[in-house]
């Protein structure tokens, strides 16, 4: 059976270690203390807060965006708010 | 409540129910493969999660490293809607509504799931709601206002016992059964795990002997196929990885619920032949 190994095959060979990979990634992430039910929602309002110091924003108006990787992980806040802005 | 479901809704988006009662059956599976196959055909859709406390969809659909909030935080109005969805990044009609892992089911909400199905229906074309397995509150809501039902069976005594608990749920504590004159859900049966050749030697029911008990219409039959694996490995619904039996069945039977009449027909993972058995290769 291992004489023909030689056959490409790569789909099959890969699909259980990208299986392993993901959750290796994503266990690490949920297993890690710090990221309990209400950090996210906790965070946006935080920054909301912080914002609305100092200009008027919508409070719909921040869009949060996570990428959990392997080595680093990235969040990407976006804050909208009107170009004739008036404080 | 039942006096807003009363209002006369103009065609808006149709929400379908992937529940089975037991687990195992391939419910995340089928719900994935369904909705990625109607995105794929042009239809906006949204599949969301109702197993409350053990998140599994985002794995299926590939996109657990993106969820920042879900369907509890909508619920709980922590987040607005737009903010839950996750847009899939290689269908753009498709989005996925992630699920709580942390909360516990009873963090959801009659009135809470409907506000949100309600938002989510002037959107999107279908909704798919994927069920918990059991028969408690996450599966009792996910099937509650639901216009359509797929119950997922495999040809086996206890998922289809269970097949039928649950479609007797589906025409008695759903909106529509509790609603005067409402046209009662349209359940059919999608047939998973299929072994050809199991029931050429009479080890597995026939589709006959599971419609026969039954009694619903048939959707589609799912042939136990490799595909199915290697997709929730890589995080690919079936339907959107490689041409293989099982997303030829789930293509027709996506096809079959956007109305299309498409004859029935199982194919099976090719049996490898003489020689490749010879030479120790796998199909």
């Amino acid at each position: 059976m291992f004489g023909f190994t030689f056959r490409p095959r790569p789909r099959k060979a890969k699909s259980a270690q990208t299986a392993k990979d993901r959750l290796q990634i994503l266990l690490a992430h949920e297993r890690s203390a710090g990221s309990g039910p209400d950090c996210l929602p906790e965070l946006q309002r935080d920054i909301l807060e912080v914002i609305r110091r100092h200009m008027k924003i919508d409070k719909d108006a921040v869009e949060i965006k996570m990428d959990r990787g392997d080595e680093w992980s990235s969040l990407e806040i976006n804050i909208e708010f009107p170009s004739t802005e008036k404080a | 409540m039942t006096s807003q479901l009363k209002q006369d809704t103009p065609a808006k988006g149709k929400i379908i129910v992937i529940t089975s009662g037991k687990g195992g059956v391939g419910k995340t599976t089928s719900a994935a493969a369904i909705s990625a196959g109607l995105a794929m055909l042009g239809h906006k859709t949204v599949v969301i999660d109702f197993d409350v406390g053990l998140r599994n969809l985002d794995m299926i659909m590939g996109c657990e490293r993106r969820v920042v909030f879900d369907f509890i935080n909508v619920i709980q109005g922590d987040a607005r809607l737009k903010q839950a969805l996750i847009k899939d990044k290689r269908l753009e009609n498709l989005s996925i509504l992630p699920t709580s892992q942390t909360r516990d089911k009873d963090a959801l909400t009659k009135e809470g799931v409907e506000k949100v199905l309600n938002e989510l229906r002037e959107e999107f074309d279908y909704i798919i709601c994927d069920s918990p397995a059991g028969i408690e509150r996450g599966a009792h809501l996910a099937m509650y206002f639901a216009d359509e039902a797929v119950v997922v069976t495999n040809p086996e005594v206890s998922s289809v016992r269970d097949s039928d608990r649950v479609l007797g749920l589906l025409s008695s504590k759903t909106a529509r059964a509790e609603r005067p004159g409402a046209e009662p859900i349209k359940a059919q049966v999608l047939l998973t795990r299929y072994d050809a050749n199991r029931i050429a030697k009479g080890e597995m029911m026939t589709v006959e002997d599971v419609l026969e008990i039954l009694a619903v219409p048939l959707l589609g039959i799912v042939p136990e196929s490799t595909a199915v694996l290697r997709a929730s490995n890589e995080g690919v619904p079936v339907t959107m990885d490689e041409p293989s039996p099982a997303s030829a069945a789930y293509m027709d039977a996506v096809a079959r619920l956007t109305g299309e009449e498409v004859e029935m027909r199982v194919e099976s993972d090719k049996r490898p032949g003489l020689l490749q058995r010879l030479f120790g290769m796998t199909a």
